[in-house]
């Protein structure tokens, strides 16, 4: 400006001050200090997550694999009456199996040689019999479970007594450990060595389907409803509040909600993956309605003038423009929601899915029960030989996580790639 | 309208607004103006910031129908029928009147399907190569042919702003409108990229009503026949452009003229 100096007292500035010197070095250590706070937070939480991934696997990666005890059996000297040419699961059932192998466990490894072996054992020869029938006429070698005392002396954790039974073991050369393929493959179950995560998992997948086939459609709806649609009065004001509440509502809140409308007034199965997936939706839907209501204001408006200005109803503009922008923003949203809902347990508590059950869910209607409530179910049994099934469960459930994330994360960028 | 308005009213106008107001909300934004849009000459809508220029042409094509607090009263015809009468189709009527916008706003799609787009909806091609004809002549005539034919499929986002603009009229000049809106078109442009559109504005002069809002008083003289000038949500001075700018009859307009405000 031309303006003259207001005052001839003021003097002109002096960068090369003492004082202006201390005021650029405080401002340097306070930009150090904030920078030293950051990265100590982020260290700490780094901290935290390894303590909990090393501890969970330590525990957990011991529970995939089991201590098995080989047994050389006399098929043709022992009293099983099955024919090589015709065995049926009938013939099976019948044969008395559960009795040969523990006469076979003591003959093999001396008297208290049924106590080393896991009660359901018998399994393992069954399913050697099915695999190969010939094996009857023959002296096979075949790899029992060995009893939860001896897996966990094997493993270190056991009493002195299970100890010294597997030192004994381990000097016959009959001890070895193996990959428990039936821990995948099986269900909740009384003898920690059978148990397994298969159930679970499946109920866990079919939840997590109900849920997002109601929970997005009706989400995403919603979202555009209100954002593209909805007059703004004070009507969609207590919508929005609303929503905003819902999702900060506690979630056994609305097992409460899904107990009395979905079971006792619906009357729907109780224990199903579908009730279950029913309430985790009405948890999940506020997240993505405020997700999807973001993602959608994030849509520059001129976008919308460019439809709208050659032409393009409101419709074309909101299904051909608004929602592919808004796409990635809304799946983000989703597997926010999502992933909360897989964690979940109080609400599936409620509906009656801590039930045991013992065989996978066929279908949305049958019992079930899911990861979390499988955990919270085995940390709470007394049998020792399931803290580290506990542990191999959660491991389980936050690889599920990942690989869920993992698929957002995808997803995500596949759209984004797409649109601009 | 004053006599040298009724004057200059062209025989045959394409456009007509009589007496229109535009109010968003309590406050009036556009105190009854009255104007001729002709498809011989390109108008120029001149005047300072908040003056209503942009406000009045977004009401040519009802963009302003998306701002939930506005309203427009008086009457405004496009070949004689009221755009506002219920019986107006409001899709159409876009289609018809074309609108090309301050900031260049190509889709986030490829070129193709930038021009493709507007053809496609209102069922304008009968097939593909129909369309691949559609979305050359629109290029060609957008200036944008020679530069962008042998990447057709690239995103139109990637194209430079002055690029972006001239494929946003090709846009707006696919679906074959009568009228094309322009809203400061080279604000957000360089020189040599402004020089580009004012020669396509020459080219498509004759082939479509064009009206256009600028800040630019020596754009306005460059590309217009007519020019009208704004103040205050107010029509201070509509005429022939070259009047206007030498010969303005209101004390206001020669003040905005000579750069006394503004």
């Amino acid at each position: 400006m031309s303006s003259a100096p207001p005052s001839a007292e003021r003097l002109p500035t002096d960068w090369k001050s003492d004082a202006m010197q201390r005021r650029i070095a405080r401002r340097y250590a306070s930009e150090r200090r904030f920078k030293a706070a950051g990265l100590l937070a982020v260290l700490l939480s780094a901290a935290f997550l390894a303590f909990l991934l090393v501890t969970m696997m330590g525990n957990g990666l011991r529970g995939f694999t089991r201590t098995e005890i080989a047994v050389s059996v006399d098929f043709p000297a022992s009293p099983l009456k099955l024919d090589p040419a015709a065995v049926t699961d009938r013939a099976l059932a019948e044969a008395g199996l559960p009795t040969m192998t523990g006469a076979v466990a003591e003959k093999a490894l001396g008297p208290d040689g049924d106590d080393l072996i896991a009660p359901t054992a018998w399994l393992a020869i069954r399913d050697a019999i099915k695999d190969d029938p010939t094996i009857l006429r023959r002296t096979a070698t075949i790899r029992l479970p060995a009893a939860t005392a001896i897996d966990l002396a094997n493993k270190g954790k056991g009493t002195p007594e299970a100890e010294a039974a597997v030192e004994r073991l381990k000097q016959a050369g009959v001890l070895s450990t193996g990959f428990n393929a039936t821990f995948l493959s099986s269900s909740d179950g009384t003898d920690p060595t059978q148990v397994g995560i298969w159930g679970a998992f499946k109920g866990s997948l079919l939840t997590m389907l109900v849920t997002l086939l109601l929970s997005f459609p009706i989400g995403v709806a919603t979202a555009l409803y209100l954002e593209e649609y909805a007059p703004k009065t004070w009507w969609t004001d207590i919508i929005e509040v609303s929503i905003n509440n819902l999702a900060a509502v506690p979630s056994i809140i609305f097992g409460l909600l899904g107990l009395s409308i979905f079971l006792n007034f619906l009357h729907l199965p109780r224990s199903a993956a579908l009730v279950g997936g029913m309430t985790l939706a009405l948890m999940t839907m506020p997240v993505i309605v405020i997700a999807g209501r973001n993602a959608i204001k994030a849509v520059p408006p001129s976008i919308r003038d460019a439809a709208l200005g050659i032409g393009a109803s409101p419709v074309q503009v909101v299904f051909q423009h608004v929602l592919p922008l808004a796409l990635p923003g809304i799946l983000t949203g989703t597997i926010i929601g999502m992933a909360r809902a897989l964690g979940e347990t109080a609400p599936l508590l409620m509906i009656g899915m801590r039930a045991f059950i013992a065989t996978p869910p066929g279908g949305v209607t049958d019992p079930a029960t899911v990861l979390p409530v499988q955990i919270f179910l085995w940390s709470d049994e007394v049998s020792k030989g399931f803290v580290e099934k506990t542990s191999a469960a959660i491991i389980v459930l936050l690889v599920f996580l990942l690989a869920m994330n993992g698929l957002a994360i995808y997803l995500r960028n596949k759209f984004e790639r797409r649109w601009s | 309208m004053t006599e040298e308005q009724k004057a200059l009213a062209p025989a045959d106008p394409k456009m007509t607004a009589r007496d229109v107001k535009v109010f968003y909300g309590p406050k009036q934004a556009i105190k009854g103006v009255s104007i001729d849009v002709d498809m011989d000459n390109v108008t120029a809508f001149i005047g300072p910031s908040g003056c209503g220029k942009s406000t009045f042409l977004r009401t040519l094509n009802r963009m302003n129908d998306t701002v939930a607090s506005a309203r427009v009263e008086g009457t405004i015809t496009l070949d004689g029928d009221d755009i506002y009468a219920p019986s107006m189709d409001v899709v159409q009527l876009r289609a018809r009147v074309g609108m090309v916008f301050q900031k260049p706003n190509p889709f986030p799609k490829s070129i193709y399907e930038n021009i493709a787009y507007g053809p496609r909806i209102h069922g304008l091609a009968a097939g593909k190569a129909d369309m691949d004809v559609i979305v050359e002549k629109s290029l060609r005539r957008a200036g944008l042919w020679e530069e962008v034919k042998d990447r057709l499929h690239d995103s139109g986002t990637a194209l430079s702003g002055g690029q972006q603009q001239r494929l946003c009229i090709g846009r707006a000049i696919a679906v074959e409108p009568e009228v094309i809106l322009m809203d400061e078109p080279c604000s957000a442009l360089d020189p040599i990229a402004t020089a580009k559109i004012e020669e396509l504005i020459h080219e498509l002069r004759g082939r479509y009503a064009i009206v256009i809002v600028t800040h630019n008083m020596q754009q306005a003289a460059r590309v217009s026949q007519r020019t009208a000038f704004f103040h205050l949500g107010e029509l201070v001075e509509y005429g022939v452009t070259s009047d206007i700018f030498t010969n303005p009859r209101q004390e206001r307009t020669k003040d905005y003229i000579t750069g006394r405000y503004g």
